[in-house]
């Protein structure tokens, strides 16, 4: 089959690879119908994850249709549509029993590493480094999933693959980064970074009773994305904490979210240190986020943060009194209730789509999305469809066809997100 | 007419106190003391979690032969007997002296607090083969007691309380330069 395989620093490899085969008695096979390349996939891309190898098939956000069983797997059978969350859950320990399913006990082969830095392990995930156990992931033909019966999601036939497909992660990821604000009527939530999971944080934030969103981001198609759903957009390389300050009657926001994570831009400090290695991340957006919040306001930090941070200031989030809410996203605990979201027509999560291209052009497709070039933001795989001749393209551009709709497909129905 | 309490022979202990490392792992399982005792009372059932025990086999109820990786691609082997057992709470066992790596331990079930389960604790205490430079060679090549046992550990609880041991091994992968670590 043919898979995305990460051999370095900018570069990813589309390569043919053996197919999966059942392993586990818990396992099931999938055949990838649609897959996404994720704005942490870009942090593996920019070679600033540790513990990866050569030849690591990447990819955490797929869906597809069950082509095989393992003996032990009983809920779903062989032509279920699912969608599969991105962390890798036993269902039967003390983590998952209560909800905390990306800290699963039982799925990361390799968690005395992950221990060995971290103190305790969390779960396994698809494709994402061998600390969190090197699972093989979905920007593949054909996918093995552990625990079957435990993470993946059945689909109604009237939910397109598109509709469903962010349901693995980026939806989930920002709505839990939302919830964990703790978010009451008339507050006001600050969103670093308008990608994809900035994305679902504002519209989450939105759905969850806020009464304005501040959206922070320096890329324009990004910051009219973020306003076309009713949030504010600011500009990151202006005084970001000045505007704050202002739009907010001098109190700052109630609640800030960090969906930047750990390649934040803007700080040559953190860029220079990151490079010669002195530090793992450039927390630049978290030192902002934490001088920003008002005082006892909630700090959520959804975006990836890898290891070991310079100069935060914890002391301003103590004399604050802070709260702050982080981790991987459970995204077993969201699946339900947000597919019934995009049933009753609350949210259409394909308004984040500006790319559909074939796996095969999956090289591209990471180069333009880690370049944020011609307007990507989005880019969803197609593993099962044939990759468009360079000639066809050609012919499109000429014609002048969906380009712009691509780019803003949502506005009409996310207008319903404002209450 | 017995030995006089003076002229009894000390009993030379397992793992002289001098030579000795000593580790202590616990983890807390989903299940009852009674399910894990009597999983691991069964010696010959530890090759199925473990990936650094080649195998055990039962020679009577309290004698077991163990082949265990060592540093470096080698392989030990020593016999073990079970020297106290209480049903549910402890088994304890000891090397036979001639062992290639003179072992001693213990493992303990008790009950967790709340709904947890019980938690596990290994002590055990042997003498590193080849001295200290064994004991260098054990961290470079990754087979450190240490953390043969904590992964163990992990695995006994994923077994136990899954059915299945978690595992990559036989997964496609692309053509990489970098070695592939065998899981």
């Amino acid at each position: 089959m043919k898979a995305v395989c990460w051999h370095g620093k900018h570069d990813v490899r589309v390569e043919n690879v053996p197919d999966p085969k059942i392993i586990n008695p818990h396992d099931a096979i999938l055949r990838v119908t649609s897959t996404a390349i994720c704005g942490s996939d870009v942090h593996l891309y920019d070679g600033v994850i540790p513990s990866m190898e050569e030849g690591d098939i990447l990819g955490h956000e797929f869906m597809g249709e069950v082509v095989e069983t393992g003996p032990e797997v009983r809920r779903l059978k062989k032509g279920d549509r699912v969608v599969v969350p991105f962390c890798i859950s036993c269902g039967k320990c003390y983590y998952c029993e209560h909800q905390l399913w990306a800290l699963c006990d039982n799925t990361n082969p390799d968690a005395v590493l992950n221990a060995k830095m971290n103190g305790f392990s969390g779960g396994g995930l698809f494709g994402y480094s061998h600390l969190y156990g090197g699972y093989a992931g979905g920007q593949a033909e054909y996918v093995r999933v552990p625990f079957a019966d435990v993470g993946p999601m059945k689909l109604p036939d009237e939910i397109t693959d598109e509709q469903a497909l962010f349901l693995s992660d980026i939806f989930p990821t920002g709505y839990m980064a939302a919830e964990n604000c703790n978010i009451h009527p008339r507050q006001i939530v600050a969103v670093w970074g308008c990608g994809p999971v900035g994305q679902f944080a504002i519209r989450s934030a939105l759905l969850l009773g806020a009464e304005k969103v501040i959206a922070i981001d320096n890329v324009p198609e990004r910051m009219r994305m973020a306003e076309s759903c009713g949030a504010l957009a600011i500009c990151s390389d202006d005084d970001v904490q000045d505007l704050l300050k202002q739009l907010t009657g001098g109190r700052g926001p109630d609640a800030c979210i960090d969906a930047v994570g750990m390649e934040a831009h803007g700080s040559a400090y953190d860029q220079i240190k990151q490079t010669i290695k002195l530090e793992t991340d450039r927390p630049h957006v978290l030192r902002q986020a934490i001088l920003a919040c008002r005082k006892g306001g909630t700090l959520s930090l959804p975006g990836v943060y890898g290891g070991f941070l310079d100069k935060i200031p914890l002391g301003a989030a103590f004399a604050k009194g802070l709260t702050i809410r982080m981790g991987q996203t459970h995204v077993h605990r969201y699946m339900t209730h947000l597919l019934r979201l995009v049933q009753e027509g609350q949210i259409d999560p394909t308004f984040v789509i500006t790319n559909r291209m074939a796996l095969a052009d999956a090289e591209d497709a990471y180069e333009m999305f880690a370049e944020r070039r011609d307007g990507c933001i989005k880019v969803v795989l197609k593993p099962q469809e044939q990759p468009v001749p360079p000639e066809a393209n050609r012919m499109r551009e000429e014609v002048g066809e969906p380009e712009e709709e691509m780019l803003e497909p949502a506005a009409p129905r996310s207008k319903r997100l404002r209450r | 007419m017995p030995t006089p309490a003076s002229r009894v022979k000390k009993l030379k202990p397992a793992v002289p106190s001098g030579s000795a490392k000593k580790i202590i792992r616990a983890c807390t399982i989903k299940k009852s003391p009674e399910e894990l005792f009597a999983f691991w009372r069964d010696v010959e059932n530890l090759p199925r979690f473990s990936r650094h025990i080649v195998s055990i086999i039962r020679k009577s109820d309290t004698e077991s032969h163990w082949r265990v990786r060592g540093p470096a691609n080698s392989e030990l082997e020593w016999d073990s007997f079970i020297i106290n057992e209480h049903p549910n709470e402890l088994i304890a066992w000891e090397s036979k002296p001639d062992a290639e790596v003179r072992n001693a331990g213990t493992i303990r079930f008790t009950p967790a607090p709340g709904n947890q389960g019980t938690a596990v604790t290994v002590q055990l205490d042997y003498v590193p083969p080849a001295g200290r430079i064994g004991s260098a060679v054990a961290k470079l090549t990754g087979e450190e007691p240490e953390l043969q046992l904590e992964d163990d550990l992990m695995r006994f609880k994923a077994l136990m309380e899954t059915g299945e041991v978690p595992t990559t091994i036989g997964q496609p992968t692309g053509e990489g330069k970098a070695k592939r670590r065998t899981k």
